[in-house]
């Protein structure tokens, strides 16, 4: 256990080192924890609770950023067309953004691990459907499908949250599929599968952690993509109302007066959504990079 | 060779057939078009013939078959908003997002591959950095904010360009086309460049990685031992290997892009497909919504089987696999 437990230590010192080999991607991921600090700690850090309607005052609305409100406090982005304070409004929708792109990308990596195991260890017939299914839903663009399955289900954190994994869950079961059919044809799973270990233990411990790290890799990129690809259904009208504000449909709202000089309503959500965006996308490249050299050429 | 044909085939109807029942079933489930529609004011009787007049008081299996039926004589119902074909309203918008598409695509491909070239030509270099940064930016940012980034610019605060519509429409060849007056590129312009940025991440992508591992091969190494010019070993050797990846990329990525220009239609009010769907999504506009979602599936379907059948064609490993 102990030379396990130095072997793990070393092991993530040594990523890190390669990691840091990029101070992009390091400033990066300093900017996504801080982010996530300040979406997280947002009902302690923002100045006002925006989903209360009793602190919105109408004749706040459209203050430009840096006026003083009613409130008595520096509304440092300015106010919405209902007086609510944006710089709150942007992290409770950051808030809501996380945790959408968060579960979303947790629960789709847990269906797609699921899919694509199941594929790769027990083949035949049911490994062929699966993973005709799979490519299918590849093929088709994300946005479409989740698109979609909104105007299915209905708007609502649930609803969202379960269109993106539908539309997302493929590409982990590719990832999966594809690391574990290599993985399969190797002595060690060999040597498991003739002891009289139950598939599940084959399946989750010695399986499972072999093909962990490409899946990292999509990981990162898919809670990007479901950040975003929420935002895009928000804005379109089909993702959360603005009484539940995410960040697309703050920009949403701020579209309207894109044509007037209020442009902080949207410019703040948005630079807001980008940088998160960005920021986890610049982190998986480099996980990339870092776990998978010869791509990173 | 046959055989994996038909049998692709055989699946491809499958899944056709699957996804027609599946967005039926759907799209026929969520609320009650008849609230919709209907004036609450309206009489009961005006309701109940509304009702019987889209077929709404049938059970569900029923309505499906009255569907089907309909779909294989070529008639996709009627919209319920806009009361005509939806066939005719497809059709009569198709032309603008093709346009769309088109010139997105033109300048996704002009600019990226050579981009790529370079960016795997000198991957070392500060500007090969600068564009594969530009890459990310293309692939991560969400469409609809850079369309709202670019409207904010270049309509809002520069004035130059038009923020959104489709401008001037002449026929052209048989088609309604903004792109044979300036005034129509200049509604063009914007949106296209909206729907390139991301298509252009991903050819500059493509065609470094491709660019990057050609450059290794010994091929490059005994053209340049030949004497020939840098720019004949990239221009006439290389570039003529990574060519077959790129073109079947670009072939793929039309129906894609078809679909992303959802996004982008409705932040540039560009009357095609796209924002009819949505318009037909936030209206429970069911017709639409149904023929359109059939429709690509077919598109998406069709693009696979024919991928399915050149990649067989091109390497016999495919095929062989197909038919065990």
């Amino acid at each position: 256990m102990a030379v396990a437990e130095t072997t793990r230590r070393q092991r993530l010192s040594e990523f890190w080192s390669d990691f840091a080999q990029s101070r992009v991607a390091v400033v990066a991921l300093a900017v996504i924890l801080v982010l996530l600090f300040l979406a997280f700690a947002c009902e302690w850090v923002a100045p006002q609770d925006p989903y209360d309607l009793r602190n919105l005052d109408w004749l706040d609305a459209f203050l430009p950023p840096g006026t003083v409100g009613s409130g008595g406090y520096v509304h440092v982005l300015g106010t919405d067309n209902v007086g609510r304070d944006m710089l709150s409004a942007v992290l409770y929708g950051l808030r809501t953004s996380f945790i959408i792109g968060l579960s979303a990308g947790a629960l789709a990596l847990t269906a797609g691990i699921a899919v694509g195991l199941t594929a790769a260890y027990f083949g035949g017939r049911l490994e062929a459907v699966l993973m005709r299914v799979v490519d299918l839903q590849l093929s088709m663009p994300a946005i479409l499908m989740a698109l979609v399955l909104v105007a299915l289900l209905g708007s609502g954190v649930g609803q969202i949250v379960l269109a993106l994994v539908v539309a997302q869950y493929a590409y982990f079961a590719r990832t999966t599929h594809g690391a574990a059919t290599v993985e399969r044809r190797k002595d060690y799973i060999e040597a498991a599968r003739s002891t009289p270990l139950p598939t599940y233990r084959v399946l989750f411990r010695h399986l499972l952690p072999n093909v962990m790290p490409p899946l990292i890799v999509v990981a990162t990129v898919q809670v990007a993509a479901a950040i975003a690809l929420e935002a895009t259904l928000s804005f379109l009208g089909v993702g959360l109302p603005l009484t539940e504000p995410s960040l697309g449909s703050l920009i949403s709202n701020g579209f309207r007066y894109i044509h007037t000089d209020r442009t902080w309503l949207s410019l703040y959500p948005g630079f807001a959504l980008m940088i998160t965006v960005v920021a986890i996308n610049l982190v998986g490249d480099q996980v990339r990079t870092v776990l998978d050299p010869r791509q990173g050429l | 060779m046959i055989a994996f044909i038909l049998q692709r085939l055989m699946q491809s109807v499958l899944v056709v057939f699957a996804m027609s029942v599946i967005v039926f079933v759907g799209v026929y489930a969520i609320g009650n078009p008849i609230d919709v529609l209907i004036d609450p004011g309206a009489t009961q009787s005006i309701r109940d013939a509304l009702i019987e007049r889209y077929g709404l008081d049938q059970p569900l299996w029923r309505q499906y078959f009255t569907f089907v039926t309909n779909v294989a004589q070529g008639d996709l119902g009627r919209s319920m908003v806009y009361n005509v074909p939806v066939t005719s309203l497809i059709f009569s918008r198709l032309p603008a997002t093709l346009e769309l598409v088109f010139v997105a695509m033109f300048l996704a491909t002009a600019l990226g591959v050579p981009l790529g070239i370079w960016a795997g030509y000198k991957p070392d270099s500060f500007s090969s950095k600068a564009i594969m940064a530009l890459s990310i930016l293309g692939f991560s940012v969400p469409t609809f904010w850079i369309g709202m980034l670019l409207i904010m610019g270049f309509a809002v605060n520069l004035g130059w360009l038009p923020s959104g519509g489709r401008g001037l429409v002449a026929e052209f060849l048989g088609f309604r086309t903004s792109l044979t007056s300036a005034e129509g590129w200049s509604h063009v312009l914007l949106p296209a460049i909206n729907l390139s940025l991301f298509k252009m991440g991903l050819m500059i992508r493509l065609t470094r990685a491709g660019m990057v591992e050609a450059m290794r091969a010994d091929y490059v190494k005994f053209a340049r031992a030949q004497g020939l010019s840098e720019r004949e070993v990239v221009f006439g050797h290389v570039l003529r290997n990574i060519s077959i990846p790129i073109v079947t990329v670009f072939g793929l990525e039309l129906g894609s892009t078809l679909a992303f220009a959802v996004v982008t239609e409705s932040v540039f009010n560009w009357p095609g497909v796209g924002k009819l769907i949505i318009d037909s999504i936030l209206q429970l506009d069911r017709p639409v919504m149904v023929s359109y979602l059939v429709m690509v599936v077919i598109l998406f379907v069709l693009i696979n089987l024919v991928v399915d059948i050149v990649y067989a064609r091109l390497d016999p490993r495919v095929r062989l696999k197909g038919e065990e």
